[in-house]
């Protein structure tokens, strides 16, 4: 494999479900520096069914906005960089298209290794299609022919402490290796075992006659610790291979590029990244709304977490997510006199033109609203299986189109406070050029580069928002806060329950608060010191924020009354 | 920019590869005529397995003593009844077939037997010929026609003379507009938001029906009839675009073939076709977007509206709810002039 370490220039491409982005990073002074973006469609499907036609139109439009050769007269790229100045030095690749990869998971007990492995399958873009666990009634042969329907692309193989159950194991492996027995040898499924690992070199070389095998550490190496991280590193190489195979044109650059790995793996990543530059109290989160999926990745001094809620995305998945939520509670969010059929049918018409935009006002409120729940939905399952995050974060970086192209901020800071609905005090930043993905995938090999590229600011600091926890009723005040500003000067603001107010700290100021919380309100329940008070806010580009609508958020069940809540919410907010 | 292309064409080669997913067996041979809903090609997928424990029905120990006691080898065809293994011994001990099945491994003592397979087929799709074949796979159709490509379609393949009940692109298609004079019939109708009219359709029955635009609530119906339903235009109370209207009107009482075949995952798309004794071009399924061509515009309030596109615009463009993008102006009913993201243009060629 190809190392970073010493490349001079580096390339990343993002492949996504819609769009394909070529981001080009390169040393100046001494110094790496994000140097340019471009985007081109995604041709993954047809009619190209070959992603190299997206990436070389990308790779050309940065030619043409940096004025830098990067694919010669064969259009291949030109890697190592040349003398001229010609080429990139280094390639790194990361990808979300191509669909959800089947996976079947195999365990003993259905609440300790069968439930590690569905969370494992829930670090990538997959969706579980058939499971096998010790409790399954279904007579041995039905449950080898309900896999063998499923078509699986991975089966991951868990079960038994590293002293415990070895029978029950061996008969797992045993099934799967019938599988791949069954099938030709193209549609094999590779396996991942992560169980006992004391049967892990016997069960590797059983199964290795029939398909390929990777070994990954016990992801419930006792029957109270579960650690799905080292396995979720390997899962992520797998998929990576998979999707390479299944998608025209990825294994090219596969073969040329140091880092070939899932956005959503990436992503998490970077965040491991972000918290380890410096000590961090609470964690670091990363959310990208994307068109297939989204994903919610989050890291703190001793833990990672990464949960891709699958087809759960704002455009390619469009049309199984309009199977899932109710269409009503999108309704709900949209400030404008609209019929819920209407909002159904601009959905169901998006859903067959994922890439299309809104063109007035009122379908970029259907849109922001459908994010809106889609974020919330995402964030319900990502607190189930994490519930120790408290939703509570040091910083929240965001990604994801819908998200950072809103045509304000401040729509964007809304979206998050309605559809995340944090608590506490939480930086959010924007990742407008889709820079987290890219940046992990570097960072495997090379963590000069992020580290100097998140120092030249790269990143807009959007807003410091504030949630407090408070069971008060509505109207009341809680918080009386005291704004001392870093420049000299102080100013005081009430805050009451059900409001959302800005504070008077401009973009780029920084101030210090001193915090007087009423009636048992908490500050930030992830940080108790905060509740004397918060140094070193510096306003974001929609300054802070103090959201004290309570969580969750409460929209009236009559559709009428619903909108008239989320327009005086709005308007509270167009100052920002 | 890359444009994507909806084919409204009156007069093209259509060439469309009809394949399995696995190898089978081909139905077809090169020249052939065929119709929308031939077979081209057909499978048998494993779908039911049984596992026989030889070592417990024999009563030995090792799972290799069991194995050498197996008279048969992987591959082998077994009928019910049929001796697997046998243990010599004082009672001599047999296992035998429980049904018919074919041996797919021996391993660890057990025989595991393929006893049910699962048929899966490929269609034409249209009324074409073959002209070649795809290995075990399948082959490519062909034929000279107009071709109608739809956005939505229900999954369902026939063919038969086309009706048109719709009179203009706008009306709206009701149970009212069905009579038993259409039975058998591919029915052009324009929009349609009423169930009853889709069940009516299917019960009479319609060999097809092609629609203008349907509600969304319309989805799950139109999914479980077994008529293709061919949804030009989209989601919502849309006309039928100028193009497919003035096609379709022309093509009345001509052998049509509907293939409501649609998978998002795979661009499969539902399509009309209208085999025609004339030699057409093929078209191009990709292009780049130039001023001059056809377009049809996606986005309220003007989804489905077809325009020319007189100039891309350099750098980016503002709508009115601030979204900055690449834009084309663009040129709708007659003279009137829009600016629209490229994003939501595609090339009607």
């Amino acid at each position: 494999m190809t190392s970073l370490v010493d490349a001079e220039s580096v390339l990343a491409i993002d492949i996504g479900s819609i769009n394909t982005r070529a981001l080009l990073f390169d040393l100046v002074d001494g110094q790496y520096h994000f140097i340019s973006t471009s985007t081109a469609p995604t041709t993954a499907s047809a009619p190209f069914h070959d992603v190299s036609e997206g990436v070389h139109l990308a790779l050309q439009r940065l030619q043409e906005v940096t004025g830098r050769t990067l694919i010669d007269q064969e259009s291949r790229l030109i890697i190592p960089s040349q003398p001229d100045g010609d080429g990139v030095d280094r390639l790194a690749v990361t990808c979300s298209a191509g669909g959800d990869l089947n996976i079947v998971t195999m365990g003993l007990l259905s609440d300790v290794s069968l439930q590690s492995a569905q969370r494992l399958a829930a670090t990538t873009y997959s969706r579980i299609v058939e499971s096998i666990g010790l409790n399954d009634r279904r007579r041995p042969d039905a449950q080898l022919d309900a896999v063998l329907l499923a078509e699986p692309d991975i089966i991951i193989i868990s079960g038994g402490t590293d002293r415990g159950a070895t029978r029950s194991v061996y008969r797992l492996a045993e099934m799967a290796r019938q599988v791949c027995r069954i099938l030709p040898k193209e549609r094999r499924p590779r396996i991942l075992y992560c169980g006992n690992q004391a049967l892990a070199k016997r069960i590797k070389e059983s199964l290795e006659l029939d398909t390929r095998v990777s070994v990954a550490p016990n992801i419930r190496p006792t029957i109270d610790l579960e650690d799905i991280t080292p396995a979720s590193v390997q899962l992520a190489k797998l998929a990576a291979k998979v999707r390479a195979q299944k998608l025209g044109g990825l294994s090219q650059y596969a073969s040329i590029s140091s880092a070939v790995l899932p956005s959503a793996f990436a992503l998490g990543r970077m965040m491991r990244f972000m918290n380890g530059l410096s000590t961090l109290a609470k964690p670091t989160l990363g959310v990208d709304l994307g068109a297939g999926s989204t994903t919610l990745a989050a890291a703190s001094a001793d833990e990672s977490y990464l949960h891709v809620s699958s087809s759960l995305g704002v455009g390619t998945s469009l049309s199984k997510v309009l199977e899932q939520i109710d269409l009503e509670d999108v309704a709900r969010w949209v400030p404008y006199d609209l019929p819920v059929e209407e909002v159904r049918d601009y959905l169901y018409q998006k859903s067959l033109f994922p890439a299309s935009l809104p063109l007035t006002p009122e379908t970029l409120a259907i849109e922001q609203a459908l994010a809106r729940v889609v974020l919330n939905c995402a964030a319900q399952k990502f607190r189930e299986r994490y519930p120790a995050l408290q939703n509570s974060y040091e910083y929240i970086f965001i990604s994801g189109a819908a998200l950072v192209q809103a045509p304000t901020p401040a729509q964007t800071v809304k979206m998050i406070l309605d559809g995340l609905q944090p608590v506490g005090v939480n930086v959010l930043m924007l990742d407008p050029h889709g820079l987290s993905q890219a940046l992990g995938a570097i960072a495997s090999t090379n963590t000069l580069l992020p580290a100097q590229i998140l120092e030249t600011g790269a990143y807009t600091n959007l807003a410091t928002v504030i949630c407090p926890v408070s069971d008060a009723r509505p109207g009341t005040t809680i918080l009386r806060l005291k704004i001392i500003y870093e420049e000299g000067g102080d100013t005081q603001v009430e805050v009451k329950q059900g409001s959302i107010v800005k504070l008077p700290i401009r973009y780029g100021q920084t101030a210090s608060l001193q915090v007087e919380a009423l009636h048992g309100t908490i500050l930030d329940p992830a940080a108790p010191r905060l509740n004397r008070g918060v140094k070193n806010i510096v306003g974001g580009v929609s300054g802070v924020v103090v959201d004290a609508r309570g969580r969750p958020l409460a929209l009236p069940g009559d559709l009428a009354r619903s909108r008239e809540k989320v327009k005086i919410w709005s308007q509270s907010l167009d100052e920002l | 920019m890359l444009a994507p292309v909806t084919h409204i064409l009156p007069l093209t080669v259509i060439r469309r590869s009809r394949t399995l997913p696995v190898p089978g067996r081909l139905e077809v041979r090169p020249g052939q005529k065929v119709n929308a809903s031939d077979v081209v090609a057909v499978a048998h997928i494993p779908s039911g397995h049984m596992s026989l424990d030889i070592r417990r029905s024999l009563g030995i120990p090792r799972a290799s003593d069991a194995e050498r006691c197996i008279i048969r080898h992987q591959g082998d065809r077994l009928e019910k009844g049929d001796i697997i293994a046998e243990a010599e011994g004082v009672f001599s001990r047999i296992v035998r077939a429980p049904v018919n099945g074919e041996i797919v491994s021996i391993s660890g003592g057990k025989v595991l037997l393929r006893v049910r397979t699962t048929e899966i087929d490929v269609r034409a799709g249209f009324n074409g010929m073959v002209s070649e074949l795809v290995s075990d796979f399948g082959a490519v159709i062909e034929t000279s026609g107009s071709l109608v490509q739809g956005v939505w379609g229900n999954g369902r393949v026939d063919s038969g003379l086309l009706f048109r009940v719709a009179q203009s692109p706008d009306d709206e298609f009701t149970r009212q507009h069905i009579d038993v004079s259409m039975r058998g019939a591919v029915v052009l109708g324009g929009h349609c938001s009423d169930p009853e009219a889709l069940r009516a359709a299917a019960e009479l029955p319609l060999r097809g029906l092609i629609l203008a635009s349907i509600t969304a609530d319309l989805v799950p119906v139109a999914s479980s009839l077994n008529i293709p339903i061919l949804v030009v235009d989209g989601f919502g109370r849309l006309p039928l675009n100028t193009c497919a209207f003035d096609l379709l009107k022309n093509s009345e009482k001509r052998d049509v073939s509907v293939n409501a075949t649609f998978n998002q995952a795979t661009g499969e798309r539902p399509e009309l076709v209208i085999p025609l004794p004339a030699d057409g071009q093929v078209a191009k399924d990709a292009d780049y977007f130039a001023p001059g061509q056809l377009v049809r515009i996606q986005g309220m309030p003007y989804t489905g509206k077809l325009g020319t596109i007189v100039q891309l615009r350099r750098g980016s463009f503002t709508l009115p709810n601030g979204l900055k993008v690449q834009a084309a102006d663009v040129n709708i009913d007659g003279d009137t002039r829009i600016t629209i993201p490229l994003a939501n243009l595609e090339v009607i060629e």
